[in-house]
């Protein structure tokens, strides 16, 4: 071990190193790691990043995808991503912040993906996320609802969920709820 | 016949510990009253969290010969610590934890000052930290300790050799339990894995699909995320959820009544609801107090040299008849919180283009396309574009003026590298010193990190 209670000259030595030094806020390993996540983002052309915060806080940003193919093709979808310190042992939090008829994400922009929750593993990234999200509105899954109702019409009646989801994306009301525009 | 004109001294059985000579000591370990006067006078020791542990370790501590305490703890006294943490009582209900816990313990124990910090770890400066010969952590979340891990290990500083400055250590004793569980543990930066070096050590936490919540709920735990998760954003929109807060509480758990009656699921109750959300494993005050005496031990012994330390992780399960065993975990030797990271001298004339240049030609480093981050701050990012683009005017300004002209400081940098002839990506601490600057010596920090 080592000569570690010397404690007046330790004493001693720490005051004549203090003056004035004061380091600021502590960067998380979470955040270093965020850092190699974002900077090796490669992203698919149908999304974008963007950081509201600024260019130095990556803990929080938003990514938006636009799918080119499928019953989603010509929308907009905003999704938040909220990232804690200790990621990647806990993964980052998304939400999808444009209101949307989808089986697999909830009128409050709660989303069902596996890898946010429960087959999260700290070698998945950010980069994973993204193409999970973008996968979702390219094959939208009935199998793992959140929303029931769309769910049950894409399974029983893909014609009038395709039906659906156009005039939620357009603008306008599937059965009570209302859906803003996001084409 | 007994001499009652002279008492037995409160530190008589301390004394046998630090007064003799033995087998088993420490190799600096310098016997004497002089050893007792220094604990007494110089240490001070910051205990962090006033919760079932810390309740336990300000009571150890001052007991075991520690005059200087600090404790620092945001909390407020609930009802339901009242059952293990001893030092409150029914009226200390809502009163701040370090507070009625120093008091507690200075009214027992005399001669004993603890100072309380009743706020989040966080808001203090980080060289507030600073001031303590060892920190003791009683916490009971993940990114506590992370946090007090990154700032203890801030304070390290490597030689030019890459040899830790003893003067610089901050030593950390740690304590955990869940239940019947628990652990104590031997941080000593530099020598011994930090936090960081060993998170791995930590079970995924248990998440449930949100489609098993909203479709096919099973146990009466599904009926409370459901209600946790699902149906209070569908309620308050925009509301965040307060888990301290009993009248959400409440909510969470009527909702769960209600869904759970629905599928016929039995088991939903307040305290399970409180459980779940919180994420709370009923606290057992005998594996508190037996953690708690692990880490005083250890903190005198690392103190004093009386003994050698624990090497380095105790594991204590109580769970069936008693196990309990200590394993050595070794440091992660490129640890981005406590390992020195990579040396590099620069002009100050560099800039920050010719060094990300010179990063891949680094023998030890060969590292390509690097992003470089300092305290916090992008200094340039290859990836997204997004941020490629507000980055990109620095690179021709020189690295010495973007680091706000330290002489000497911590940077982090990723990229990619190759390794048997396969590029894989990096993420790298790089100790830059600039040449030539006033105040530079042949060390420098390890910190920042």
């Amino acid at each position: 071990m080592i000569k570690l209670f010397k404690v007046k000259e330790k004493q001693r030595e720490i005051a004549e190193n203090n003056n004035g030094k004061s380091p600021v806020k502590k960067q998380s390993a979470g955040e270093l790691r965020l850092h190699r996540d974002i900077s090796e983002l490669i992203l698919p052309k149908t999304c974008t990043i963007a950081f509201p915060n600024g260019k130095d806080d990556l803990m929080y940003f938003e990514v938006t995808i636009r799918p080119d193919e499928g019953y989603y093709l010509g929308g907009t979808f905003l999704f938040s991503f909220q990232v804690s310190p200790i990621y990647p042992h806990e993964a980052p939090k998304v939400k999808c912040k444009t209101k949307v008829y989808h089986p697999n994400i909830d009128l409050e922009g709660s989303v069902c993906l596996n890898i946010l929750r429960e087959d999260w593993k700290p070698v998945l990234n950010i980069n994973t996320i993204i193409y999970g999200l973008f996968h979702l509105f390219t094959q939208p899954n009935y199998d793992d609802p959140l929303n029931h109702e769309a769910a049950a019409v894409l399974r029983d009646n893909p014609k009038l969920f395709e039906s659906n989801v156009r005039r939620a994306m357009a603008g306008g009301y599937v059965g009570q709820t209302f859906f803003t525009r996001c084409t | 016949m007994v001499d009652t004109a002279t008492p037995p001294s409160r530190s008589r059985d301390l004394d046998k510990l630090l007064l003799r000579p033995g087998n088993l000591v420490g190799p600096t370990f310098e016997p004497g009253t002089e050893l007792r006067e220094d604990l007494k006078e110089y240490v001070k020791v910051l205990v962090v969290g006033a919760g079932g542990l810390g309740c336990e370790l300000l009571k150890d501590l001052a007991l075991s010969g520690f005059r200087n305490l600090e404790v620092i703890d945001m909390d407020r006294i609930e009802v339901s610590n009242l059952n293990r943490q001893f030092l409150f009582r029914l009226d200390d209900v809502g009163k701040a934890k370090a507070e009625v816990a120093a008091k507690r313990v200075m009214e027992r124990v005399s001669g004993v000052n603890i100072v309380p910090h009743f706020c989040r770890i966080e808001d203090k400066e980080i060289n507030f930290y600073n001031d303590f010969s060892i920190i003791v952590l009683g916490l009971d979340s993940i990114e506590a300790r992370s946090y007090i891990n990154a700032v203890a290990c801030g304070f390290l500083e490597y030689d030019s050799d890459d040899s830790p400055r003893e003067e610089s250590i901050k030593p950390m004793v740690d304590g955990g339990t869940e239940g019947f569980k628990g652990h104590a543990r031997v941080i000593v930066p530099g020598f011994t894995p930090c936090f960081e070096c060993t998170i791995w050590l930590f079970p995924p936490q248990v998440k449930f699909p949100l489609c098993t919540l909203a479709e096919t709920p099973r146990t009466a735990a599904h009926c409370i995320e459901y209600a946790h998760l699902i149906k209070w954003d569908e309620v308050h929109s925009g509301k965040t959820f307060d888990p301290d807060d009993p009248e959400h509480m409440k909510w969470v758990y009527e909702e769960a009544v209600k869904r759970a009656e629905l599928f016929g699921i039995p088991g939903v109750t307040y305290s399970l609801t409180q459980g779940v959300v919180k994420n709370i494993i009923p606290a057992i005050a005998s594996t508190n107090a037996v953690i708690s005496a692990a880490c005083a031990l250890e903190t005198l012994k690392i103190v004093s040299g009386c003994s050698k330390t624990l090497s380095n992780y105790l594991t204590y399960n109580g769970v069936e008849g008693l196990h309990t065993k200590v394993t050595e975990f070794v440091k992660d030797k490129d640890c981005l919180v406590c390992g020195p990271g990579v040396l590099i001298e620069l002009d100050i004339s560099v800039t920050l283009r010719k060094f990300i240049d010179l990063l891949e030609e680094h023998p030890k480093l060969l590292l390509s396309k690097a992003s470089v981050r300092h305290r916090g701050k992008n200094l340039y990012m290859q990836a997204p574009p997004v941020l490629e683009e507000m980055t990109r005017s620095n690179i021709s300004l020189t690295l010495y003026e973007l680091m706000d002209k330290v002489p000497k400081d911590i940077i982090h940098v990723t990229g990619s590298t190759r390794r048997d002839d396969k590029k894989t990506s990096c993420l790298r601490k790089l100790r830059v010193v600039f040449k030539g600057v006033e105040g530079v010596t042949d060390m420098d920090m390890a910190g920042g990190a």
